[in-house]
């Protein structure tokens, strides 16, 4: 799937998430998402750059503009070095948190994206890849 | 330890001090970060003056690390000009090129007189300005945190304003982005206005909150489970069609009277603590407006 353009950009503090967020925005806005779907995708940036940031440790997040024949889109990858996440059907599940969190970050991210898919590792890390198109 | 060499050294330091003087405020002025302009040449002389001071100071203690308690008032004094450079906007090279800019005129003072004992000192009072350079450094950083971290706090304060609308009815407009430390601030804001106000309605508008996600939310919810602590019941308010449907998908709800508009909510407040919004009289014609 070609990559028109690429940010990456560091998670580790609060301002960090909040520049997440508006990179993602700039760029849905670009591929000219419609006002819901881009309030959709910059939740779901913001809750899984949270996320990296809270019980990943920090890390990265890799913003993409793709094209797939005529269609466009923007995925995002968030990846940290954490301690992972033991098992993922409980983390997805809501209001599961072991932060004193909501526990929907994680389902809700996947409810507001098209597409949707992590990986985990104990003791390596975690990568969240999440997609919505035009 | 002061030794015949320390004697020597710190004789050709003041012998040379006009020279070293010179060089270096020259030295400062020009290149491309030059400290005049922003500070004057009076007021750059005094502290390199000062400073050339508080190093002969040290150096006739024997010192020769910038660490060690002989070299405090000449760091405390790099500090000091470190701070106000931090406040005056200057850029941290600009900050460190002061301390550096004098290397080069004492290390030519000592070579320049020729005494194989007194050039040998060059290298480790080089090695003395590098440190007091990092020193200067960390000062800055650190000022610069400190000014950054107050303008943090002073938005935080200013962009919370709880207002009141009515007798027992608060409005809190809230812009922006709600992290962590502004959230707290809204939250006892919020509170302290309902008890000091005796406020039955607290309306919370959000139409200037571009995302809400789960923190945000829970914020929102504890906010409004406090403020029923408190005796009084909150509405919601701005809650846009996008975001409407994007906390769907979340799964979050607030369980809390919600409004299109601040408007619609106050009236719904009026309302509940049993007033009405009546006209007065009939609408004047537009065409009477007009004169
Ligand atoms: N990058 C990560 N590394 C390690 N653990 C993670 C990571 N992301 C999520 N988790 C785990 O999954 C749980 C659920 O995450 P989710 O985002 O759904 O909820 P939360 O962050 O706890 O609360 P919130 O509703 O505020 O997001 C977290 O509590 C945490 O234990
Ligand atoms: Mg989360």
């Amino acid at each position: 799937m070609p990559v028109a353009k690429t940010d990456r950009l560091p998670i580790r503090s609060g301002e960090d998430v909040v520049r997440v967020r508006q990179t993602v925005r700039t760029r849905a806005i670009e591929i000219g998402l419609s006002l819901v779907d881009q309030t959709k995708i910059v939740t779901a940036a913001s809750e899984l750059a949270r996320n990296t940031l809270d019980y990943g440790g920090g890390g990265e997040a890799r913003v993409e503009v793709v094209h797939e024949g005529a269609r466009r889109g923007v995925r995002l990858t968030f990846e940290d070095q954490g301690p992972g996440i033991p098992d993922l059907a409980k983390a997805l599940a809501d209001h599961f948190t072991t932060g004193g969190g909501l526990g929907l970050g994680l389902g809700g991210a996947k409810r507001l994206s098209n597409e949707f898919h992590i990986e985990s590792t104990v003791g390596v890390g975690t990568r969240v890849t999440i997609a919505r198109w035009k | 330890m002061v030794t015949d060499s320390s004697d020597a050294l710190l004789s050709v330091l003041a012998k040379e001090e006009p020279r070293i003087l010179r060089s270096w405020l020259e030295s400062l002025n020009a290149g491309d970060s030059p400290q005049t302009g922003r500070i004057r040449d009076a007021e750059l002389r005094t502290q390199a003056q000062a400073m050339l001071q508080h190093l002969r100071d040290a150096l006739g203690s024997g010192a020769s690390d910038a660490k060690s308690e002989a070299f405090a008032p000449l760091r405390d004094m790099l500090g000091d000009i470190s701070r106000s450079r931090a406040l005056q906007g200057f850029t941290p090279a600009e900050t460190a090129h002061f301390i550096l800019a004098a290397k080069d005129p004492i290390v030519e003072a000592l070579n320049g007189t020729g005494d194989p004992s007194l050039a040998a000192r060059a290298w480790p009072i080089s090695r003395l300005l590098d440190q007091l350079s990092l020193h200067t450094m960390e000062v800055f950083l650190a000022s610069r945190e400190e000014v950054i971290g107050r303008q943090g706090q002073e938005i935080a304060e200013l962009s919370t304003p709880v207002v009141q609308l009515w007798d027992g009815i608060l409005a809190l407009p809230l812009i922006g982005t709600l992290d962590s430390s502004r959230t707290s601030v809204v939250m006892e804001n919020l509170l302290q206005a309902i008890v000091d106000e005796e406020a039955e309605i607290a309306i919370i508008d959000i139409t200037g909150v571009p995302t809400v996600d789960t923190l945000v939310a829970q914020h929102l919810l504890k906010t409004i489970a406090a403020a029923r602590l408190m005796g009084a019941d909150c509405i919601v308010s701005g809650i846009r069609p996008q975001i409407a449907q994007t906390m769907v998908h979340l799964g979050v709800e607030l369980n809390v009277v919600s409004k299109a508009t601040l408007a619609d909510a106050f009236a719904l407040a009026l309302r509940r603590t049993g007033r009405a919004v009546v006209r007065a009289k009939a609408p004047a014609p537009t065409g009477e407006d007009r004169t």
